[in-house]
């Protein structure tokens, strides 16, 4: 019989999360419907042209895999399990044929994967790159003084293409580039069947999926009280209980670490956001000035009141360019003037590179334990007494290579050329990474075309 | 008689992230006494100058009163956005808790 409530919970935050949450909660929580995981950040598509680049087989998030592998007993025993989420990258169709050889080689057959595509506007920037949509939203810069370095554009799709993959039958969906949130507004409407216009109920379930996308965040992880937490062992990631009018409540797997209280919730509900009378999603645009939150048992906060309007008539592209290089060296400094210690073996780097003719386009020294993680702020009471040591830390960043490199040989004369107290170098020569830069703008939605294919796991 | 000043942990809790160029700092009050005096006290400009360092373009706050909340934009603070930072604190990450340190008037 189908319950009145659709359980949907979060088992990835972001690329490197915890691989076995999402075994652990159908452990802890048999009775989950949905298990929504989110690998994507703001720049993880570059990383993933990269791997495409070098084989067009990959460019998606490969850990997915061993995922769907620690999966596998529990759809063998029978579990009715669905599992959503944009791992694809920038190239779904490749990872929906390694989640099928897994599941395959598992004998998991009859499983059907969906896979979610459309969301790449590259082409379609580059055809048209004067369009003004296509400047950076936060600067208002061309994309044309970037176009012959832009690597990755693709448009943030919504909850429709991955309700309609759920429709056509499939157990996993797979998508690239799509809103967070979708990623739980998809299994609500799926579940509870839902009108696209019904705009309240869509922006409740978006409010959940934008509560639930971070993980554990939104049990207990990072917050200001996280010392008080009694159990911070192994917090338990989040899963959310909607209700046929879209009311929620956010709790946590029983027995698990972490705490779900309207102190960490209303955290959650703040974390990245801009204007809260209106937060934009390719599903809905939504208010949370008419939430309530209200504590209903431990661990369990039920949540009601979000108001919801259209949509924009846009949707918004995370397109990434190649930046140059970037490069991080670190040195400990003990004892007293550490702080004069270290910022003058900083200087001497940066001397040395200004002599050699190679004069990094940005730099930054840092003096970590003495306050350089935010800059300038003092401390109330200004109770701090002197550093006895710390941590020196020195970033460059430049488009050419040969900068980095002669950087990167710089940090290890420092430990016998330096000042007493100079130790703790054992990582090795800085590592030299690419860089990538984040460009934000929008192009209509009547401009892209999501696309679904549905994959059978055979033997 | 002089009043007592206090820092903005014992009035309320926070968290912060990054959205591109721009970092949001949610300040969320214990009390609604709380919140009316932050209504008064934390204002944009009191939190321009805390983080003055970090050459915040603008300070934007947007109230929340049915979560007895705040949420503060720092536009421009992350300059080359998170991704090509050069600072430890690339993503604003730490901004939640340092807010926390701002000295305000007791209650």
């Amino acid at each position: 019989m189908k319950r009145d409530v659709v359980k949907i919970a979060n088992a990835q935050a972001f690329w490197g999360d915890q691989n076995e949450a999402a075994a652990r909660l159908l452990q802890e929580q048999p009775d989950l419907d949905y298990i929504t995981l989110d690998y994507l950040s703001e720049v993880s598509m570059s990383i993933m042209a990269g791997q495409k680049a070098k084989d067009p087989r990959f460019g998606y998030a490969h850990d997915f895999i061993d995922v769907i592998k620690s999966l596998a007993p529990y759809w063998k025993r029978g579990a009715k399990v669905k599992i959503i989420t944009n791992a694809g990258g920038l190239n779904p169709r490749g990872c929906a044929q390694a989640c099928a050889d897994a599941l395959r080689q598992a004998s998991c057959h009859g499983l059907h994967i969906g896979i979610v595509s459309g969301d790449d506007v590259l082409d379609r920037i580059k055809c048209t790159p004067d369009n003004p949509l296509f400047h950076n939203m936060d600067t208002s810069e061309p994309i044309s003084n970037i176009l012959d370095r832009l690597t990755t554009a693709n448009a943030y799709l919504g909850a429709k293409p991955i309700v309609d993959a759920l429709h056509l039958g499939a157990d996993i969906v797979i998508t690239g580039r799509t809103a967070d949130p979708s990623l739980t507004v998809a299994p609500c409407v799926a579940y509870h069947g839902w009108c696209w216009d019904d705009y309240d109920r869509i922006a409740q379930a978006t409010v959940a999926g934008h509560l639930i996308e971070c993980g554990t965040q939104a049990t207990g992880g990072i917050s200001t009280d996280w010392l008080a937490i009694a159990d911070v062992n192994d917090i338990g990631f989040p899963f959310v209980e909607v209700d046929r009018d879209a009311h929620f409540v956010l709790t946590k797997p029983r027995n698990t670490g972490g705490l779900v209280s309207i102190d960490t919730v209303t955290e959650q509900l703040l974390y990245e956001i801009g204007d809260p009378a209106a937060y934009l999603s390719p599903d809905v645009t939504l208010s949370f000035l008419s939430l309530s939150l209200e504590e209903t048992g431990k661990n369990r906060i039920l949540i009601k009141g979000a108001k919801g309007k259209p949509p924009p008539s846009t949707y918004k592209v995370s397109a990434t360019y190649r930046n140059g290089y970037k490069a991080e060296g670190t040195l400990a400094v003990f004892g007293e003037d550490c702080k004069n210690k270290a910022q003058r073996c900083g200087q001497i780097v940066l001397e040395r590179m200004k002599r050699h003719g190679m004069i990094p386009q940005r730099s930054l020294i840092e003096c970590l334990g003495c306050g350089d993680v935010v800059t300038g702020i003092a401390p109330f009471g200004n109770h701090s007494s002197l550093p006895f040591e710390c941590m020196l830390r020195i970033c460059i960043a430049d488009p050419r290579l040969e900068v980095l490199e002669y950087f990167s040989k710089q940090i290890a004369p420092l430990v016998t050329a330096g000042p007493q107290g100079v130790t703790g170098y054992t990582s090795g020569r800085p590592h030299i990474r690419p860089l990538f830069g984040f460009w934000p703008c929008s192009i209509p939605t009547s401009l892209v075309t999501p696309n679904i294919d549905i994959l059978e796991v055979k033997q | 008689m002089k009043k007592t000043v206090v820092p903005l942990k014992s009035i309320a809790h926070a968290r912060s992230g990054d959205k591109g160029a721009n970092a949001n700092i949610g300040v969320i009050a214990y009390t609604v006494e709380g919140y009316h005096h932050l209504e008064k006290h934390l204002t944009e400009d009191r939190v321009a100058l805390f983080f003055h360092q970090l050459s915040p373009r603008a300070v934007k706050r947007y109230p929340l009163p049915n979560l007895l909340a705040f949420n503060f934009v720092l536009e421009g603070v992350l300059a080359e956005g998170g991704s090509c930072s050069l600072r430890t604190d690339a993503q604003g990450k730490a901004l939640g808790q340092a807010i926390l340190e701002i000295p305000l008037e007791g209650l």
